[in-house]
């Protein structure tokens, strides 16, 4: 073979990734009904993967409702790393889809930018604030939902000590132990809490080793419960305790079925919901842009009870939650929002 | 007693850290003593632990499990081999390549089969790998010291740990005390003269490099039929390239090998059990601070301690018989 030849061959081989990647990039989610529309509403996942079994998937849920109860199709797209953000948001924006969807706090940046240069087109942003008169930002009262299971913890544990594994350290993940803390706390003054966070770059969302090691750390110094908000590192968290015979707690998604019997509850944030409202209301002309609050009050978060977990929830028990959750909502109980001062009152 | 347990669990944390590296390391050793570097641990770890966590899902068989990493290992080293071995190419660029396409095909492959985003769907009973109680550790328990080594530290790990600790004197054994072991190192010596003794030396680097790959397989059976419960994207996440710089660390030795990783596990399980705990004198250390660590003393033993490291004299270069 001689040297043209080879070029010639690294030239093809590097045009057909080109090409590949081109029409991945454009590739659109068959949700029943033929061609992708102009408007056709988008979603972009995070880097945890849209089958993280947690946050992505919530969103992905959500985004598969929609289009399953409208027959209408969606684009989505799964990031790689970080330099794809402003990429794709550009290129769905630029190819007419509307509104577009970000799943996470990391596009803040991103979308500040692009939305900025399409404010033709109606972007929703989940779990972060951006400013912007075409933007849309979904945020989650986690620390309510997260009271509540820390409450349920509490009340379950025999050694009075509970664990929290979170993702990557920050401040929104001390939201979750926060809230965590304060509902343990409630019910039980002298509980002993440990807290630890599985990384401190977003590699921290999807690392189950480094997370069932972090579960273990704290069931061999006592912890009879762990509550994992930690994206698909969780995983890990759920597969330790139901090795070691513990208790674990979900989040984002309703986790209870992945180790029956061993997940106590999981912390429900609604993600689906926000994107099935967001592309309902951006296809059919009623879209507002702003803030948007999910909290207990509208359901946005809440706590899982369903036939795998029943047996380890008494009724004692749920009726205090139930009433943690009356108080929540009609404002007797005031969760303290970690994100607000960069505080947390209590562990 | 809180003090001695808390260092018995820690312990416990780095044997099971440590795993995956020591073999991964052990399989390096094999390659790069016959002359062929081999960067292409992580791939080949990688690729072993997909194929482990695919055939012990589709049979719930275990044992189908890590043979099937390691067939797949085997099958990764055959293409390292076959371009640096017979068609003489780059060595690191070929291991390169092993880790591009092993990073690529699992995730391509887990999506295609399982649609759930390159993961293996959890394992069902008898998939998984799980702690074995070597005898007598239940009686021993409540002994002091000795129970708490023999029931907690030694007993109650799963099969494949106590493989990867008998591999260390074995490996030790095959390579410094049988004609096999002296070709094998005579070929990342002095091929030539392993060549005019009458011995083939592409044939020998085959049968390193396939050991290599056996080995790397069964590393990532580890980490995905006994550690996890099945398979998750990049889980290897780094590993293979840690165990390469314990395999430097430890100028290709056996017993130097176990040493190093154990090492590098000892860090880990401390990274990860010293999160929250207050020392003493200093108060609570900063996660971040304690997370740089294993990589901050990394870079110091290896710039520091080990003095000069050299490797396998014909490493790296493609044998050719006659110029």
């Amino acid at each position: 073979m001689n040297n043209t030849t080879k070029i010639l061959l690294a030239g093809v081989a590097i045009g057909a990734v080109a090409i590949g990647a081109y029409y991945y990039l454009n590739q659109s989610k068959d949700g029943g009904a033929g061609d992708v529309a102009a408007s056709t509403p988008a979603i972009i996942y995070d880097l945890g993967g849209k089958f993280d079994k947690s946050f992505n998937e919530s969103a992905y849920n959500g985004a598969n409702g929609w289009s399953e109860k409208t027959g209408n199709a969606f684009r989505e797209f799964e990031i790689a790393n970080d330099a794809q953000r402003e990429q794709s948001l550009r290129k769905f924006a630029s190819s007419g889809s509307n509104p577009v969807v970000v799943a996470g706090f990391s596009w803040a940046a991103a979308l500040t930018k692009v939305a900025a240069e399409f404010p033709d087109t109606n972007f929703a942003i989940i779990d972060m604030v951006v400013d912007a008169p075409n933007v849309r930002s979904v945020v989650f009262n986690e620390h309510e939902g997260s009271y509540l299971v820390g409450a349920l913890a509490a009340m379950k544990s025999e050694t009075g000590k509970i664990g929290f594994v979170g993702g990557m350290d920050i401040p929104l993940i001390h939201k979750f132990y926060c809230g965590y803390a304060q509902g343990a706390v409630a019910v039980n003054p002298d509980i002993e809490l440990f807290e630890n966070y599985t990384g401190t770059t977003p590699a921290a969302w999807n690392d189950p080793v480094t997370a069932g090691e972090l579960a273990k750390a704290s069931f061999n110094k006592g912890a009879d419960i762990i509550y994992a908000a930690a994206g698909g590192s969780g995983l890990g968290v759920l597969q330790a305790a139901a090795d070691m015979g513990k208790l674990s707690i979900g989040v984002d998604s309703n986790q209870n079925y992945l180790q029956p019997g061993s997940v106590l509850t999981s912390m429900l944030k609604q993600v689906d919901v926000a994107v099935a409202n967001a592309f309902t209301d951006g296809t059919t002309g009623t879209w507002t842009s702003g803030f948007n609050v999910m909290g207990l009050a509208n359901g946005g978060v809440g706590w899982s009870l369903d036939e795998y977990n029943k047996d380890l929830i008494s009724d004692e028990m749920k009726a205090k939650v139930e009433e943690l959750s009356a108080k929540i909502i009609s404002g007797e109980i005031v969760v303290h929002d970690y994100t607000s001062d960069s505080t947390c009152p209590v562990g | 007693m809180e003090i001695f347990n808390n260092i018995i669990f820690l312990l416990d944390s780095m044997i099971r850290l440590t795993v995956p590296l020591l073999l991964a390391a052990l399989a390096g050793l094999y390659s790069e003593r016959s002359g062929v570097f081999d960067i292409g641990l992580e791939g080949k770890m990688l690729a072993g632990a997909f194929g482990a966590a695919v055939v012990a899902y589709l049979s719930g068989n275990m044992w189908l499990g890590m043979f099937a990493g390691m067939g797949i290992g085997i099958v990764m080293a055959l293409i390292h081999g076959i371009a640096s071995i017979t068609f003489r190419g780059n060595q690191i660029i070929a291991g390169v390549a092993i880790n591009f396409l092993a990073a690529g095909l699992t995730v391509f492959l887990g999506q295609s089969w399982f649609k759930q985003g390159g993961r293996t769907p959890a394992l069902p009973e008898g998939g998984r790998f799980l702690a074995i109680d070597l005898p007598f550790a239940d009686a021993l328990k409540d002994v002091p010291i000795v129970g708490g080594i023999y029931s907690e530290l030694i007993s109650g790990h799963n099969i494949i740990v106590y493989i990867a600790f008998a591999m260390v004197p074995f490996t030790y054994w095959l390579l410094f005390k049988t004609r096999f072991g002296l070709r094998l190192r005579a070929t990342g010596e002095n091929p030539k003269a392993v060549d005019t003794a009458g011995v083939n030396v592409n044939f020998m680097r085959y049968k390193a490099v396939l050991i290599c790959g056996a080995l790397t397989g069964l590393a990532g059976s580890y980490l995905s039929i006994a550690l996890s419960a099945g398979f998750g994207l990049n889980m290897t996440a780094g590993m293979g390239f840690i165990a390469l710089a314990a395999l430097i660390f430890a100028k290709w030795r056996p017993w130097y090998v176990l040493w190093a990783t154990l090492l590098f596990g000892f860090l880990n399980a401390a990274q990860i059990r010293l999160q929250g705990v207050e020392l003493p004198y200093i108060g609570e250390v900063p996660v971040q601070a304690i997370q740089a660590l294993p990589y901050i003393l990394t870079v110091v033993l290896l710039a520091g301690f080990i003095g000069k490291a050299v490797g396998p004299k014909a490493g790296g270069i493609p044998y050719v018989k006659e110029r």
